[in-house]
């Protein structure tokens, strides 16, 4: 338990600085950025302290609009997959989730690509509507949250299965 | 009050999840306010420190082309050097004493660049220690940046003219139109330039530069050319696409503008508005 505590402190802020340094500044085709910092909210352990959880996903999204002096976006964004995570989880994994135990080492790939990319979509409509915060530019937001999505997921993707533990 | 207690409890984080997101809704709205986002800004001892030494290293990076510039500028800035010694060998009138130095420029470095995102904010690694306050004008060799916002004792950030809130009077080269520079959020490359009025005779390849109206920039800052224009729905104005001289997504060395008459404009408008 101590050593699950010690891993999320340290993927929380590794993951912060990656995204600050790093990530920000891809824009790939001009303003195309992935948002990897979601893997920390992804992978947080299932069996936690809800309210707990959810205030470290708001830290992490208020350091990071700290950095890129966006206001709340990505807190807001943090804390509502945060906050829809179980539904999340109850649609990749079946409703049993919370009996059956999940390793997110051990899943099978369809289950972990459905997870990552319900909780993608869900987080950058969140963001990207905050950000741009006219009703009048939906269009925008959209495709925004498209290209974008597509450029977290895969990284997202290739970033969990660079770095689970599972060596078969 | 039972009741409400229980309510409480049985949606403690429903109600978490709310507040939380009511204080992150109220940063938002901030953010989007011109010359207030005062909590959430990258001018701080922490993330000023952080980006300043992640800075240090990948700066080495685009030195090649940054080197370029300013030998460019060095070029330029010796012409008009040499020029101006042929003028003092052969003086016209000496009246040089009265002139006061309105504008002091200080130089600065970009540590945080960003132009993909619609509300764009740059940092620099000056700050209150070197003099630089809010509403000061920001400048590379080729034209307008912004303006400062926040500052603390070493760090500022800078409105980029890259940001939906920001607002610079510009004008036509050739003849005294003005208009309000916007930018539309789209492209990094273009601006926009409104309110320029009908009777203007607008051409591609028109050069925009800065009016010199606002107190912030002098005037005759080169801005960028005309690429093309049309009326407005009240047909009384144009509004211009105007292609920026300054590459945006590639600025290190920039300048910040001092008006030394600042104070004195400012008070005597407000007095004025009274």
């Amino acid at each position: 338990m101590n050593r699950l505590i010690i891993i999320n402190i340290v993927r929380f802020f590794i993951l912060l600085l990656v995204q600050v340094l790093i990530c920000n500044h891809i824009n790939f085709m001009g303003y195309i950025n992935p948002y990897i910092y979601i893997l920390f909210v992804a992978f947080y352990p299932i069996q936690n302290n809800r309210p707990l959880f959810l205030v470290f996903s708001f830290l992490l999204g208020i350091f990071i609009d700290l950095f890129s002096d966006s206001g709340g976006i990505h807190a807001a964004a943090a804390l509502t997959i945060a906050y829809a995570r179980p539904i999340a989880l109850k649609f990749s994994f079946g409703s049993l989730y919370q009996y059956t135990n999940i390793k997110f080492d051990a899943i099978d790939l369809g289950a972990k690509i459905t997870y990552i990319i319900s909780l993608t979509i869900l987080h950058h409509i969140v963001l990207f509507s905050l950000e741009v915060f006219s009703i009048s530019k939906t269009i925008l937001v959209l495709q925004k949250t498209l290209f974008s999505s597509i450029f977290t997921i895969l990284l997202c993707f290739i970033l969990s299965v660079i770095f689970s533990r599972n060596t078969k | 009050m039972q009741q409400i207690i229980n309510f409480i409890i049985r949606n403690k984080i429903f109600l978490l999840f709310v507040l939380l997101f009511f204080i992150s809704l109220i940063f938002t709205i901030q953010s989007h306010s011109y010359h207030k986002s005062k909590f959430i800004n990258s001018a701080n001892f922490f993330t000023g420190g952080i980006y300043n030494t992640f800075n240090n290293t990948s700066q080495y990076f685009n030195l090649k082309s940054q080197n370029q510039l300013l030998s460019e500028e060095n070029n330029h800035l010796k012409t008009i050097l040499y020029n101006l010694e042929v003028e003092k060998q052969f003086p016209k009138s000496s009246d040089s004493t009265i002139l006061k130095e309105t504008y002091k420029l200080n130089t600065a470095n970009v540590i945080r660049n960003s132009y993909a995102a619609k509300d764009n904010i740059l940092l620099l690694n000056k700050g209150e220690n070197d003099s630089i306050k809010q509403d000061l004008g920001v400048i590379t060799t080729k034209g307008i940046v912004g303006i400062i916002d926040n500052t603390n004792a070493n760090y500022a950030t800078v409105i980029s003219i890259l940001n939906t809130t920001s607002k610079i009077s510009a004008q036509l080269k050739k003849s005294n139109h003005f208009g309000t520079l916007m930018w539309n959020g789209d492209s990094a490359k273009f601006i926009q330039l409104i309110d320029i009025p009908k009777i203007a005779n607008i051409k591609q390849g028109d050069t925009i530069v800065t009016s010199g109206r606002s107190s912030i920039f002098p005037k005759n800052i080169p801005i960028g050319t005309v690429e093309n224009s049309k009326l407005d729905n009240a047909e009384n104005y144009y509004e211009v696409n105007v292609k920026l001289f300054n590459d945006m997504t590639n600025i290190e060395h920039v300048y910040i503008i001092k008006n030394n008459d600042f104070t004195e404009i400012k008070n005597l408008l407000n007095g004025d508005n009274e």
